[in-house]
């Protein structure tokens, strides 16, 4: 039921996007009209009031648009949130597509961002003077939002990645917490061997999880610039990632558990999944979504790729963006600026989103934070480390969603069938070559 | 629900079905005793059906029982215990108060927008699918055929495949986002239309009608007072059909609505549960599965109150008089 709803809702996504596509190349008059907006003219609006609609799923955003109608008494923030992922980017596209209901504000991911303001989708931040905030945010999720001179949206939170890893199993079987992939291998044979219910991972395909590993073993699939754009999944990054995981895979080292579904949780619960590489947003997961293996985590750096190299990289994350089409621009920014860069990012962080911002990653306060769910370890010392070491050439394509979508039908092959990773790569990047170049992208 | 109580009926005979009959004579020949027990009115009990019944019986009963058994558990409950037995801790009563109340009592608002669908939608359907199939039934017009061929082709074409057709077509009207976009699409039922027109076919007689004419009824009269107290299992069946449907559907809403104030149960149960998809997102499957509970409880307590009408409905027109 579940797959079929998600292949319909790609159908929908896809048809949307084209629509997207082709409103974006009817409309030529929308470029560089734009006059700078001046912070009078934000606070003018502020005072008049009015009504921002604001299209979100980041649970702490509540506290922050209810802090920020309390500032400003004559704005109201009507915050919507119960679509997520996919539905939320259909229904995003579908309105952007309908010319109606587009929200003053949308959360987008990272990775979506480029399909988004490529297509004209979303407003430039940079009059509003989003361009001058770079230096307040890590260099991982400020490369996301902007390109060029242009801002499309102001960073929320990051996921720099970190390895969570259940120290009760650890212990049990005696197995040293792995700080190399090789290592890595290693305790997954170890620890499958002395209980075949134990898995080192769960990874049933997830085209987030994969590009995450591809960006820190330092392969750079994708190349965009402007319409041009470049998949290459065989440089020599590809090949570290896919000889390793390949091993896993063959020995059937990994629980065959698709992310965010109950038998994961439970997984995580049980001590049957290990380790969880991945971004360090996840602390607030675990707390309400595995309150019964309490006390039986620690985070540790991600293992290296080479022993001693400290490369890391972004999984997930998401910024607030203006939609084009949307209305209230001065109040909408105005919003976005209170919650990804001023009083909102204390009230978020102090409710256990994990910020995007230097100044408090690099805090004493946010440093020392003990995790009460960790046994009392200072984790956020590893997850702001790791968001120092993300290298910030990565790119998503700007049909990423699309990609992803199409994820499962190509490399998802290699954890079922007899196909390889590599020559799943390979099928991936023809699809999203061919979809490219069926969308008017110079794809090479 | 339905699918399995028929079978179940007609397949377990009963209990004295088996014994020889009393009045028998003592020494008639077994045969005649035997084929005597063959008769339709006593079907020969047969152990292989009685054990596939009950293998299906068991089969549509698991999720149910699942779900039960799942509604009395927290959170925690529901990822340290089996699936098919009660954890420690028995959080049904909990469970239900948490669902009524968490985020300011949504989960009401969305019971209600259901049956403010279910009421105008189904409502709607079943009667525009009386009147349709009353008049295809008993009035000869041109164009008659033309009606059956589309009706019998729109009962093939699923409803999933237009909502993407009906969604572009409704947001150029700007009706989209509002109940209406639910409402609209709900109140065509050609399933229904067939089934009233089969069903209006059977039960009324045409000579009935004739005679209300001659009476000087006109024809409002002779539809209300003649005709539609003898469709009334039909309409019943009509009803139940489209309020299943109604209240089940999930890819029309979907795509219509982005506001969740209006959102039908289905629509938010799916929110809460991918909450727990989310960073940051509150995992709260306790409440998706005793939402669901909640969910069904109305449909099968409307099928168990009309389960007669509903058979005789399915029926109807199955034996040729």
């Amino acid at each position: 039921m579940r797959r079929t709803t998600s292949r319909l809702l790609r159908g929908i996504a896809l048809v949307s996007t084209i629509a997207l596509g082709a409103t974006a190349c009817g409309s030529g008059d929308d470029g560089d009209s734009k006059k700078p907006v001046s912070s009078g003219d934000v606070k003018a609006a502020l005072e008049k009031g009015g009504t921002i609609k604001v299209w979100a799923w980041e649970p702490t955003l509540k506290t922050v648009a209810a802090d920020f109608e309390k500032k400003y008494p004559k704005v109201k923030v009507e915050l919507v949130g119960e679509r997520s992922g996919d539905k939320h980017y259909t229904a995003l596209s579908n309105a952007i597509s309908a010319k109606k209901g587009v929200p003053d504000v949308a959360q987008v991911e990272y990775f979506a961002l480029g399909q988004y303001s490529l297509t004209k989708g979303l407003t430039d931040l940079a009059p509003f003077g989003a361009d001058k905030l770079a230096d307040k945010y890590t260099p991982g999720p400020w490369n996301a939002v902007s390109d060029g001179d242009a801002v499309y949206g102001l960073p929320m939170d990051s996921g720099p990645m970190a390895l969570f890893y259940n120290k009760k199993v650890f212990d049990k079987y005696k197995v040293e917490v792995p700080t190399t992939w090789d290592e890595y291998v290693e305790a997954a044979r170890k620890l499958h061997k002395a209980d075949p219910k134990v898995y080192i991972a769960n990874d049933a395909g997830d085209a987030g999880f994969t590009t995450s590993m591809l960006w820190q073993a330092g392969s750079r699939p994708y190349k965009v610039d402007g319409t041009k754009v470049k998949v290459d999944f065989a440089d020599a990054g590809a090949k570290k990632y896919t000889d390793t995981w390949q091993k896993l895979v063959d020995e059937k080292l990994l629980a065959p558990i698709n992310g965010w579904t109950d038998d994961w949780y439970k997984g995580l619960g049980d001590g049957s999944i290990a380790t969880l590489a991945t971004g360090a947003w996840m602390p607030a997961n675990f707390v309400t979504g595995v309150p019964n293996a309490a006390g039986d985590w620690r985070a540790a750096p991600m293992p290296a790729w080479t022993a001693g190299d400290k490369a890391s990289a972004e999984n997930g994350g998401s910024s607030l963006a203006l939609p084009e089409l949307g209305e209230n621009e001065e109040l909408a920014y105005a919003f976005v600026e209170y919650a990804n860069s001023g009083a909102g990012v204390q009230s978020r962080v102090k409710e256990g989103a994990f910020p995007a911002t230097t100044a408090e990653l690099e805090s004493d306060a946010f440093r020392n934070t003990e995790f009460e769910y960790f046994g009392g370890q200072k984790a956020n010392e590893i997850f702001a480390d790791s968001a120092a070491n993300v290298a910030d050439d990565w790119s998503y394509l700007p049909f990423q969603q699309y990609a992803n979508s199409i994820f499962n039908d190509t490399v998802g092959k290699a954890y079922v069938s007899d196909t390889k990773l590599t020559d799943g790569l390979k099928n991936w990047q023809d699809a999203s070559v061919k979809y490219g170049k069926e969308q008017g992208f110079t794809v090479e | 629900m339905s699918s399995t109580s028929s079978p179940a009926t007609t397949a377990s005979p009963s209990p004295s079905a088996a014994a020889p009959p009393a009045d028998a004579a003592p020494g008639a020949p077994r045969l005649r005793t035997r084929r005597r027990q063959h008769s339709p009115g006593r079907p020969r009990r047969s152990v292989l059906l009685t054990v596939l019944t009950g293998l299906v019986l068991v089969y549509t009963l698991v999720p149910l029982v699942w779900l039960l058994i799942s509604a009395t558990k927290t959170q925690q409950g529901l990822a340290d215990s089996s699936g098919l037995w009660f954890a420690d801790e028995f959080a049904l009563w909990d469970n239900i108060s948490q669902t009524f109340t968490y985020n300011d009592g949504i989960f009401t608002r969305w019971l209600l927008n259901t049956l403010l669908y279910v009421v105008l939608g189904a409502g709607g359907a079943t009667f525009l699918a009386i009147l349709g199939g009353y008049a295809l039934a008993k009035f000869d017009f041109p164009g008659k055929r033309g009606v059956f061929a589309v009706v019998i082709g729109a009962v093939a074409v699923p409803g999933t495949a237009l909502a993407v057709p009906t969604f572009l077509m409704f947001s150029k009207m700007g009706l989209t986002d509002t109940p209406w976009a639910v409402i609209i699409p709900s109140l065509v039922s050609p399933f229904g239309l067939y089934l009233m027109w089969v069903f209006a076919t059977e039960a009324i007689p045409t000579e009935l009608l004739e005679a209300a004419r001659i009476d000087g009824a006109g024809e409002v009269r002779t539809f209300f007072q003649v005709a539609l107290p003898l469709l009334a299992p039909g309409i019943v069946t009509v009803l139940l059909f489209t309020t299943v449907a109604t209240w089940n559907n999930y890819f029309l809403p979907l795509i219509m609505l982005k506001d969740p104030d209006w959102y039908p149960l289905t629509l938010g149960l799916s929110a809460w549960n991918s909450q727990a998809e989310t960073i940051g997102g509150d995992v709260i499957f306790n409440l998706v599965i005793t939402g669901s509970l909640l969910t069904i409880v109305p449909l099968i307590v409307a099928f168990l109150l009309l389960q007669k009408y509903w058979q005789s409905g399915l029926a109807a027109g199955s034996v040729k008089e």
